[in-house]
């Protein structure tokens, strides 16, 4: 599978993304620039983490309008999967690929910790392995990661099981004391109604490397794997 | 003609504002106990060149959906004042 991972001014977690895809999952990879007006044949298109822009305006705001974005949105359309995490999750949202906002975290402290987060089904190409119930512990690294919808969006991503991840505790249980920044519902990861573009806060290529003695996101990369073959 | 655009972009009243009820509770902490709400949002101002008023307004109007505020999480208010 070929993965693009596009970098904006201000990315900082696209080489972790690419070493995981590229040394761990051994897929092919290419550098997409923001700058790029081509997707250069890619499988498939991930948003690294990191501060586009210097998160001016609002994170995400001003990598929404980078030349290669026309050419994500379209490539979303035609059912190409795109996957963001952190401030690519931020970007996508921007973009209105996918639904809601990510607000200021509630403590207004950017959070930097291990945290789990739980799949609410395995009807997608990011959560197609992952068992049910099981917890995920997973790093998250951000000041605006506080997920916001109105109720009415809300109640169609349920309908449509678009919710994807919940935080949670490291037993599974899915409450206030493990919601690490004020997100509505827990929620830390979602997908768009075609099921085709993803986002999500907590950084799986953070864990999945054995070397830093955490690969409980290395199934979120398999799953795409999966799902594509 | 050349325009001054003045925005206002603020938290939207149904959400949290963080940063707001931080400084509300500080407010509070110094002894300006009357204080009752804080919310905090961006001040934008930008010089335009328009034909008019009217299409000023327009272009800000446009820019402040487009870019300059998430009305997920966002409203603005701007006003418009023809400057040399």
């Amino acid at each position: 599978m070929k993965f693009g991972v596009v970098i904006f001014p201000g990315s900082n977690c696209d080489h972790d993304m690419i070493y995981v895809l590229k040394d761990i999952m051994k897929q092919d990879v290419t550098e997409l620039w923001h700058k790029d007006t081509s997707l250069k044949n890619v499988d498939a298109v991930i948003f690294p983490g990191g501060f586009s822009f210097g998160d001016y305006l609002r994170s995400g705001a001003i990598a929404r309008f980078s030349p290669i974005m026309e050419k994500v949105i379209a490539f979303a359309e035609k059912g190409g999967l795109v996957f963001g995490v952190c401030n690519g999750f931020q970007i996508l949202c921007e973009t209105h690929l996918l639904p809601g906002a990510l607000l200021a975290n509630t403590n207004q402290k950017f959070i930097c910790k291990n945290t789990y987060i739980k799949a609410s089904n395995s009807n997608s190409a990011i959560t197609k392995l992952i068992k049910k119930d099981t917890a995920l512990k997973i790093p998250i690294a951000h000041g605006e990661g506080r997920y916001f919808a109105d109720s009415e969006t809300l109640k169609t991503m349920r309908l449509n099981e678009q919710i994807l991840f919940r935080y949670c505790d490291e037993n599974g249980n899915i409450g206030c004391d493990a919601n690490p920044n004020g997100s509505i519902e827990n929620i830390a990861g979602i997908c768009n109604a075609k099921k085709n573009v993803f986002g999500m806060m907590p950084h799986p290529e953070r864990a999945s490397d054995t070397e830093l003695s955490n690969t409980d996101g290395k199934i979120i990369f398999e799953s795409i794997l999966a799902n594509f073959n | 003609m050349k325009f001054l655009a003045e925005i206002n972009v603020m938290p939207l009243k149904a959400l949290l504002d963080p940063q707001g009820k931080a400084v509300l509770q500080s407010m509070h902490n110094i002894g300006y106990k009357t204080v009752g709400d804080v919310r905090i949002g961006k001040h934008i101002t930008i010089e335009l060149e328009a034909d008019a008023k009217e299409v000023a307004e327009a272009i800000i109007a446009d820019a402040c959906k487009k870019m300059l505020s998430n009305q997920i999480m966002e409203s603005f208010e701007f006003t418009i004042k023809q400057v040399k």
